[in-house]
């Protein structure tokens, strides 16, 4: 049993076997951050080949591996950790838990995800090379014309999805199980509310995705013909299952960033959150929305026209819920008494952004006009938009917002700023143009284009190579302050900022709230 | 704003620990053997000796090991009384939403079963809008269900397809659809539901049985449920047999082959899972005397996962061999 009020091991093995939630959401944190430079460097790879028509640098096969290998660490190493990364420090500070629910399974799901990215990596060197076949994998280029590393491929894909499976209970037991005594459901922060949605939604598809590509792994290898219709098959059964896993993943990675950014607009409006419940009641709508809306990604496959009606009108309902908070976060700032620190710079700058790649998605689900944008570069703009500019804004800001709480320590404002004005010129050089060219017929996914767009892509590649750079400013400005920032010792670092995660002593103290604080039935939500 | 309270039991907390990094090397091994080992079998040269299988062994050994360790920990915490009310309920929240999760696997494996049998395959056969292809692609191929000819045959075999050759595929002669079987009583999967629906009544008396503080009851019952499952996993290897001897059923066998063995196989597998764990349930009340009537959790999660494989059987029995 022992005594919980010592601090941490010394040494690796504090890491290794830890059972606390702060060591764990920092190592979430650390790999998520490692997976992104990983990912940003095949990224800059990418743009570097399309800094000028005709073949620069690397054969077509290998642009192929490098958009599929930055699409898988991007989404499943980078984004999908570092949410989780903030969930362990911030869920049980949020609603006075002492920790986790489960704690020795949450170092699990920790350490698994190394060497399954590992492993993903090693794929690059191995004959036949790296996967190839995009993000989203679709049979038969994954099956039929896969090369030998789609086997690791889909393991990896397995261990994957049991850290999240596994991440998620953990998340759900701790958020229906451990609140304080007086934290009801609806006093909760936004941020626990988004991610108890979310876990529910990747316990709910991220089994779905494990059935996709065990039914590949045993087309490659064991003769069945799901996807293969001289068998009786359909390989657009593939798209079927992977979007049916794949939409709901994009809200996956998008509603944390919702409540992310619920958190840090009133702490700096130093104002109440408009709208609170209506804000609950849409990240709900929107996530029961994304189990019906999976074949918008399909429009051209050649599905029924019944079936494209069906799922454009689902799809543009989405954008009721999804309008509901961008108006709810307007409204919060609206006489507010504003200022702008890096976190709400990072936050406006998501509310702009995310936005715009909302109204391109709009756009996009307009089942006729989509036959015209599909597969061009303005999808790539369009996703960009929200992954980027939502999710990895929204993450940005949370680091800023939380670091002083986490380490006791301030980090460099100016270069906060400079940080964040980077980011966002770079961000939008590399991506605006890409609507023009998609729009103008750009095909993605090719190493090689007409030559009529060679300006717009010059533009990008500058934009791209800006924003990575930034990154490592970030990167930087993190260690400097972790190492040397000016020491903080209030307890709440930003005036505005409310919430239990606020009250606990700053650096937070390696156990917080063994026994759990009372909340004042009357005090209303954060 | 707040206050400190007293009401509520301290929360146990586990030092740190070693079995996830344990568990992780385990897993990781046998995962990486297990790749090694289809990719040797398909894209290797089979003169060429590998280790594959030996890394695969002695991860899983390891890693069955280690969640011996593991759930052995977890029992002596409780048996130690180191466990709250509050932490039970976690126990429970992590089967309850497990068992969803398992749930949704097998949800991905049906959803493929709608769709081959409702769009998919007429499709192939020429009706409908997705139909406009047939003539060109599979002209002949009359869409049935079970699948008894495969597009690849009706067209007259993998060499005369107009599109990319990927596999050969030779329908079964024989299906596992009731209409096929010789006479009701030797269909076997009328015999494994009996036996299934039989084991989820015989777990509940056990339940009932440990509810009461009745510990021979428990026992016994307990006991006829596992060995129902072990006689519904012979009749299920029988059948599997039988398959690929008499029936000619593969997994090659076109998409109703495909969806048959992935349907039944990976039920099969988790009757064999919740079967080891109901056994162990049983191992633990006869020799470690385990279990009181209000303290049993152990024992409960086996049996919702019990349950849990039994009405997916329901499911497989209607979809997979009976419509």
């Amino acid at each position: 049993m022992g005594d919980h009020h010592h601090g941490p091991a010394k040494g690796l093995s504090r890491w290794l076997f830890t059972t606390n939630h702060k060591d764990i959401g920092t190592m979430y944190l650390w790999f998520a951050f490692a997976m992104f430079l990983l990912g940003g460097f095949f990224a800059m790879v990418i743009r570097a080949e399309l800094f000028q028509p005709g073949m620069q640098l690397v054969e077509p096969a290998f642009f192929n591996q490098m958009t599929t290998m930055h699409g898988l660490v991007m989404v499943f190493g980078a984004i999908m950790p570092s949410f989780v990364g903030l969930a362990n420090w911030l869920i049980p500070m949020m609603i006075g838990a002492p920790d986790m629910a489960l704690p020795r399974m949450n170092n699990w799901s920790f350490w698994i995800l190394p060497p399954a990215f590992l492993l993903l990596a090693s794929t690059l060197f191995m004959e036949g090379g790296a996967p190839a076949f995009g993000w989203t994998f679709y049979a038969p280029l994954s099956t039929t014309y896969a090369p030998p590393s789609v086997t690791f491929f889909i393991f990896c894909i397995h261990i994957l999805g049991l850290s999240s499976i596994m991440g998620s209970i953990n998340i759900i037991a701790t958020v229906m199980n451990m609140r304080a005594p007086g934290m009801t459901y609806m006093k909760m922060p936004l941020f626990v509310w988004t991610w108890l949605i979310t876990a529910f939604l990747l316990v709910a598809v991220m089994p779905v995705l494990a059935g996709a590509v065990t039914m590949m792994l045993m087309d490659v290898h064991f003769g069945t013909s799901f996807f293969s219709a001289a068998g009786g098959g359909d390989p657009v059964l593939f798209q079927h299952v992977f979007w049916f896993f794949g939409h709901p993943e994009v809200y996956i990675i998008i509603l944390p960033a919702f409540g992310v950014v619920s958190q840090i607009i009133p702490a700096f409006s130093r104002k109440p959150l408009f709208g609170y419940d209506s804000m609950v009641y849409a990240t709900a709508s929107i996530a029961f929305l994304s189990f019906i809306v999976w074949a918008h990604h399909m429009y051209t496959v050649g599905i029924p026209v019944a079936g494209e009606l069906f799922f454009m009108y689902a799809t543009m309902l989405i954008a009721v819920p999804t309008g509901v908070k961008v108006f709810n976060w307007v409204t919060t700032m609206w006489r507010g008494a504003l200022s702008f620190e890096t976190p709400m710079l990072f936050s406006i700058g998501f509310l702009v952004l995310f936005t715009l790649g909302g109204f391109t998605g709009l756009m996009l689900s307009i089942a006729p006009a989509d036959f015209q944008y599909h597969d061009s570069y303005f999808v790539v703009a369009h996703f960009h938009y929200v992954m980027v500019a939502g999710a990895v804004f929204s993450m940005t800001a949370a680091v800023y917002f939380w670091l002083p709480k986490w380490c006791g320590r301030m980090y460099n404002e100016s270069m906060g700023k400079t940080h964040f004005w980077i980011s966002f010129i770079g961000f939008n050089l590399t991506f605006f143009p890409q609507h023009f060219v998609g729009l103008a017929g750009m095909p993605r996914r090719i190493p090689d284009y007409a030559l009529q767009f060679a300006d717009f892509n010059m533009m990008s590649s500058i934009g791209a190579f800006i924003y990575g750079a930034s990154q490592l400013l970030f990167l930087y400005n993190v260690i400097a302050t972790i190492v040397a920032g000016k020491p903080v010792s209030d307890e709440k670092v930003w005036d505005g900022a409310e919430g239990l995660e606020w009250t606990v002593p700053t650096p937070a103290p390696y156990h917080t709230f063994e026994v759990p604080p009372r909340i004042d039935p009357a005090h209303a939500h954060s | 704003m707040t206050s400190t309270s007293t009401e509520y039991e301290k929360y146990y907390v586990p030092e740190k620990s070693k079995l996830a990094v344990c568990a992780t090397i385990g897993l990781v091994l046998s995962i990486y053997g297990a790749a090694s080992i289809m990719n040797d079998m398909t894209f290797g040269d089979p003169s060429e000796p590998t280790s594959s299988w030996s890394i695969f062994l002695c991860g899983l050994f390891f890693f069955m090991g280690t969640l011996f360790v593991w759930f052995r920990t977890a029992i002596r915490e409780n048996i130690a009384g180191m466990n709250s009310v509050q932490l039970k309920k976690s126990y429970v929240l992590g089967m309850f939403w497990f068992i969803f999760s398992e749930v949704m696997f097998f949800f991905a494996f049906f959803g493929a079963l709608f769709y081959v049998r409702t769009l998919a395959g007429p499709w192939l056969a020429g009706e409908g809008d997705g139909g406009r292809m047939n003539g060109l692609l599979w002209p002949g191929f009359e869409f049935s269900w079970p699948m008894m000819i495969t597009p690849q045959e009706a067209v007259g075999g993998a060499a005369a397809q107009p599109i990319a050759n990927n596999g050969s595929f030779t329908s079964a002669e024989t299906s596992m659809a009731f209409a096929e079987a010789k006479a009701w009583y030797a269909w076997l999967p009328l015999w494994n539901t009996l036996i299934l629906l039989s084991s989820s009544f015989t777990c509940h008396i056990a339940h009932q049985g440990i509810l009461n503080g009745e510990r021979k009851k428990f026992n016994l019952w307990l006991a006829i449920t596992v060995l129902l499952g072990i006689i519904f996993l012979c009749l299920q290897v029988l059948e599997y047999y039988e398959a690929y001897a008499h029936f000619g059923l593969t997994l090659n066998s076109g998409i109703y082959g495909s969806t048959f063995f992935m349907l039944t196989g990976f039920h099969g597998f988790h009757v064999f899972m919740g079967m080891t764990m109901l056994l162990i349930q049983l191992l633990r009340s006869v020799r470690g005397g385990h279990f009181t009537a209000d303290d049993h959790f152990g024992f409960e999660a086996s049996s919702w996962y019990w349950h849990f494989v039994d009405v997916v059987w329901v499911f497989l029995f209607l979809f997979v061999y009976i419509l």
